[in-house]
């Protein structure tokens, strides 16, 4: 645009009515959404979109590991808060990740819908009038053929029909003409395709606001219900509450964990009653890939481990049987675990409560008093127990784990290491007050994970939409062919001219010749059953001269 | 269930016998190349944004000396048995474990790089003038091999437990050939940008015509075989991610937990996406959207290399030794 001084001597321009603060607003307004649904910004939007998953892979994540994360504000404690700040640990539930995917969506939802409304016009409108040149199109052809003008478009009429065009014929300026259009089919794809995301996203998120998942570790002759307190950890969407639980029990009544020779694991599999509380429990067996799926609910084996039990006999005579806990495997291949057993009622009085941090080898070996497990099977189970006396802290408030001693209480003294021992099944530890610790044997537990998401169905509904969308944008094709009859110059038959246009398909050559054949066969087929040549024309030649 | 040590020996055998038919087809490629008469001009038409139908390829030289053709004859005959030979390697791995053959690293990428090979041969087959990309497909075919081999190599053995499930076939086989068909795509794609920059610098005088460049085909033709094959494994790629996330729903609990696999596998969804708009964009079109295939391909990439072999997730391939 240029801009130049407009004479001094021209009467000024009656100034241009200045529109309203509305007109305004709306003229910006659609300048912005016109620029946010081209397609130049859904490109650049899905650009972001990549982008912003990055660091969701590349930074440990909240939603997967929230160990992970705390090791990572350890080891780089200045700039973890940094990141944090930016939401860099929660990357996909982010706000600036939701703006990328939401602006995304707008953008998308504004440029399908118009393009919908168009091709709803489209699917009512006939094909449009054939341009004026035919011979311009990327695929057009010539052929002369003795039969009269509305013989030869029926002809091709017919031919197109067969190929599923829809067709009109028309009289145009230049005679006798036919449009025809086929592969609707494509933009019907292009856009279930693109409104399927769109109900993909609407499933998904239903799913997080009304889903919810717990998980547990249960040790073999145990159970658990659904319900969120007795859970070891759970999350739950905003909307879910506590009553709209399924009603669910699950028992473990066996656990096996199988190794092919080389100690690959093979298959792992939990045998449980499940059923409403109070409730019979139905039998199953779950496994690894094969998870329980019941009224709305799923549960799953995510995990297993040995639960070392434990008779603990006291001075004062008491005796606690076959306590166990559970150790968490720290080395999957072979299984060796550590976990711990506080038993803080063990002799009723705060200050001798008693607590073993051990390490189990379901296959042990010990090499220079050292306890290591070489198979994960539990061919020679063994125990490496340190006990300690003392105040174990439990109702300081203070979280702790339940699967190690508070270090913390040691350090300040109120617990005190008062003996270590390896021990194989049967034997025992005597601590220096004659309290004596037997290891009796090991019970395996399941780490059950108990899911209910109510957008999953949606979610995979919506999936098969996008895939039956995309290929049939992809695959099929948009094509209109044109054709129109004129005299041919002095012999008197005719000249069909035929043309066709591929929309987004590339090449459209090989398919246009395989039709202007059919169409010259189907134009000779016909010549032979007409009795009487055209009025001053030759009698036709019955081996039809094909141009 | 134990592994057939013969079966394995023959597979790793045939490892290396695909690899020297590669290498020998290399040659052949080049030598295709190197001796083939730069081919005659060709028509182009650049599209003015309408959807031209761009003129079939005429890449072709009209008259190549026989001596020239039977080198690219030779070359796809080396080709080929190369790509028998390599399928030979999954097919014994698959039968001396008893298992679908591609359990571990090693296996996927053998496949993926498979899949490629198929994919040019069946390309070149139809088109012969896309014989001309050969030595640019093989080479690359070559080098990825001879690093897997160095790599990732892992002994034939049993599947973990999450790993046996029939999705593992359906999964893993259509990314399989979903990765192997964007790995020609992308080749194709830094041809176009290698032939196009290279154009423009003839034509700018800085550079001189009749290079090994110059006996590529047409950039129109290039670049429709880098769209065709993005818009062929772009449905596939699709399906794969589908079926992960119905198999992870069964086995993790989950149908989509951003595990960093699955990251990056809805990354590079999302970049071949912006992939075909881009080629339907005025604007895009042409060196861009070549660009952002290029891109794809860098993150396919690097899907199987740093997250299998760096990152720690659910999808630990185990087997990387
Ligand atoms: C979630 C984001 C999106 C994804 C994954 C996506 C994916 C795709 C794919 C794979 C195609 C096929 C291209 C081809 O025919 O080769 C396509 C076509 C198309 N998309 Fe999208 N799209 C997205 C968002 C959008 C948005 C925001 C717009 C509008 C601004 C849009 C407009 C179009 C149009 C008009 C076509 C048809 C192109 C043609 O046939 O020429 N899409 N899309």
């Amino acid at each position: 645009m240029t801009v130049t001084a407009p004479p001094r001597e021209a009467p000024a321009p009656p100034p241009p009515a200045r529109p309203s603060a509305g007109r305004r607003a709306w003229n910006l307004w659609v300048r912005w959404w016109r620029r946010l649904t081209a397609m130049r910004t859904a490109i650049i939007l899905l650009f972001l979109l990549a982008l912003a998953a990055i660091p969701g892979s590349l930074l440990p994540q909240r939603s997967l590991s929230q160990s992970a994360v705390a090791r990572y504000f350890a080891d780089h404690p200045t700039l973890a808060p940094v990141l944090d700040r930016f939401y860099l640990f929660d990357v996909f539930s982010s706000p600036w990740f939701a703006a990328v995917y939401l602006l995304l969506f707008v953008s998308l939802v504004g440029c399908v819908l118009p393009r919908a409304a168009e091709h709803y016009r489209a699917l009512r409108t006939p094909p449009p009038a054939a341009p004026r040149n035919l011979l311009r199109l990327p695929d057009s052809a010539r052929v002369d053929t003795p039969l009269e003008g509305t013989a030869a478009l029926d002809a091709v009429d017919e031919e197109l029909r067969v190929r599923r065009y829809r067709v009109v014929r028309r009289e145009g300026p230049g005679g006798p003409e036919l449009s025809a259009e086929k592969g609707y089919a494509k933009e019907a794809g292009n856009l279930l395709f693109h409104l399927s995301l769109v109900a993909l996203l609407v499933a998904l998120a239903g799913g997080k606001l009304w889903g919810y998942e717990g998980s547990i570790l249960v040790t073999e002759g145990q159970g658990f219900c659904n319900v969120f307190q007795q859970y070891d950890t759970y999350s739950s969407g905003p909307l879910v509450e506590g009553g709209d639980l399924a009603p669910l029990c699950v028992d473990l009544e066996d656990f096996r964990a199988e190794y092919e020779d080389d100690l690959t694991a093979s298959s792992f599999r939990a045998d449980i009653l499940f059923g409403g509380p109070g409730e019979e429990g139905r039998p199953q067996t779950i496994g690894v890939n094969d998870p329980l799926r019941a009224d709305g609910a799923r549960v799953y084996l995510t995990g297993h481990g040995y639960a070392p039990r434990f008779t603990v006999v006291t001075p004062g005579g008491r005796t606690v049987e076959d306590v166990s806990a559970p150790f968490l495997p720290t080395e999957q291949s072979t299984m060796a675990s550590e976990g711990a057993l506080k038993l803080p009622d063990l002799n009723g009085d705060a200050d001798s409560q008693l607590a073993i941090q051990g390490f189990f080898a379901p296959t042990g070996v010990v090499q220079n008093g050292i306890l290591t497990s070489v198979d994960p099977r539990p061919l020679e189970p063994q125990v490496a127990i340190v006990a300690y006396q003392g105040y174990l802290g439990l109702d300081t408030g203070r979280p702790q784990s339940v699967y190690s001693i508070d270090a913390e209480q040691i350090d300040r003294g109120a617990l005190s290491r008062v003996g270590s021992a390896n021990l194989a099944i049967g034997e025992t530890l005597t601590l220096p007050d004659g309290t004596a610790i037997t290891f009796t044997g090991y019970s395996q537990f399941a780490a059950l994970q108990l899911s209910h998401d109510p957008g999953q169905v949606w979610v995979l509904v919506s999936a098969i939409a996008v895939l039956v969308g995309l290929l049939a944008m992809l695959l099929l094709r948009r094509e209109r062919v044109f054709a129109r009859v004129g005299p041919a110059a002095g012999s008197g038959g005719t000249v069909l001219t035929v043309g066709s246009l591929t929309r987004g398909g590339g090449e459209g050559g090989e398919r246009f010749t395989a039709l202007t054949d059919d169409l010259r066969a189907a134009l000779a087929a016909r010549v032979p059953a007409r009795p009487t040549p055209p009025a001053g024309g030759a009698p036709p030649d019955p081996e039809v001269p094909t141009p | 269930m134990t592994v057939d040590t013969t079966l394995a020996d023959l597979s790793d055998t045939l490892f290396s016998v695909s690899v020297g038919l590669y290498s020998l087809a290399v040659v052949a490629f080049c030598a295709q190349l190197a001796f083939g008469a730069r081919p005659a001009a060709q028509r182009e038409l650049v599209g003015a944004g309408a959807p031209v139908a761009p003129a079939a390829d005429t890449a072709a030289p009209a008259a190549e000396p026989p001596n020239v053709r039977r080198y690219g004859a030779a070359a796809m005959v080396l080709t080929v048995l190369g790509a028998l030979a390599h399928a030979g390697v999954l097919l014994f791995r698959g039968l001396a474990a008893d298992r679908l053959p591609w359990g571990n690293m090693y296996e996927f990428a053998t496949a993926v790089v498979l899949v490629a090979v198929v994919s040019f041969a069946v390309l070149a087959v139809r088109r012969p003038a896309l014989r001309h990309l050969g030595i640019f497909v093989l080479a690359p075919v070559v080098l990825s091999m001879v690093a897997i081999g160095l790599f990732l190599y892992a002994e034939a053995g049993p599947l973990v437990a999450a790993l046996r499930s029939s999705w593992l076939a359906v999964h893993v086989s259509t990314a399989i050939l979903g990765f192997g068909i964007f790995f020609v795509s992308g080749i194709a794609s830094v041809m176009y940008l290698l032939r196009v920059r290279h154009d423009a610098r003839v034509a700018a005088g800085t550079a001189t015509a009749g290079g090994l460049l110059d006996r590529l085909p047409s950039p129109v033709a290039i670049d429709r075989v880098a769209h065709r094959t993005a818009v062929f494994g772009f449905p596939i790629w699709t399906f794969a991610v589908i079926a992960g996330a119905i198999w992870a729903e069964s086995a993790w609990g989950r149908f989509w937990g951003w595990d960093p696999k699955e990251t990056w596998a809805f990354i590079a969804w999302v970049v071949y996406a912006a992939y075909l708009h881009a080629r339907t964009t005025a604007g895009w079109r042409g060196r861009a959207a070549a660009w952002v295939n290029v891109v794809g391909l860098g993150v396919m990439v690097f899907n199987l290399l740093y997250v299998n072999m760096v990152s720690t997730g659910l999808h630990s391939y185990a087997g990387v030794e």
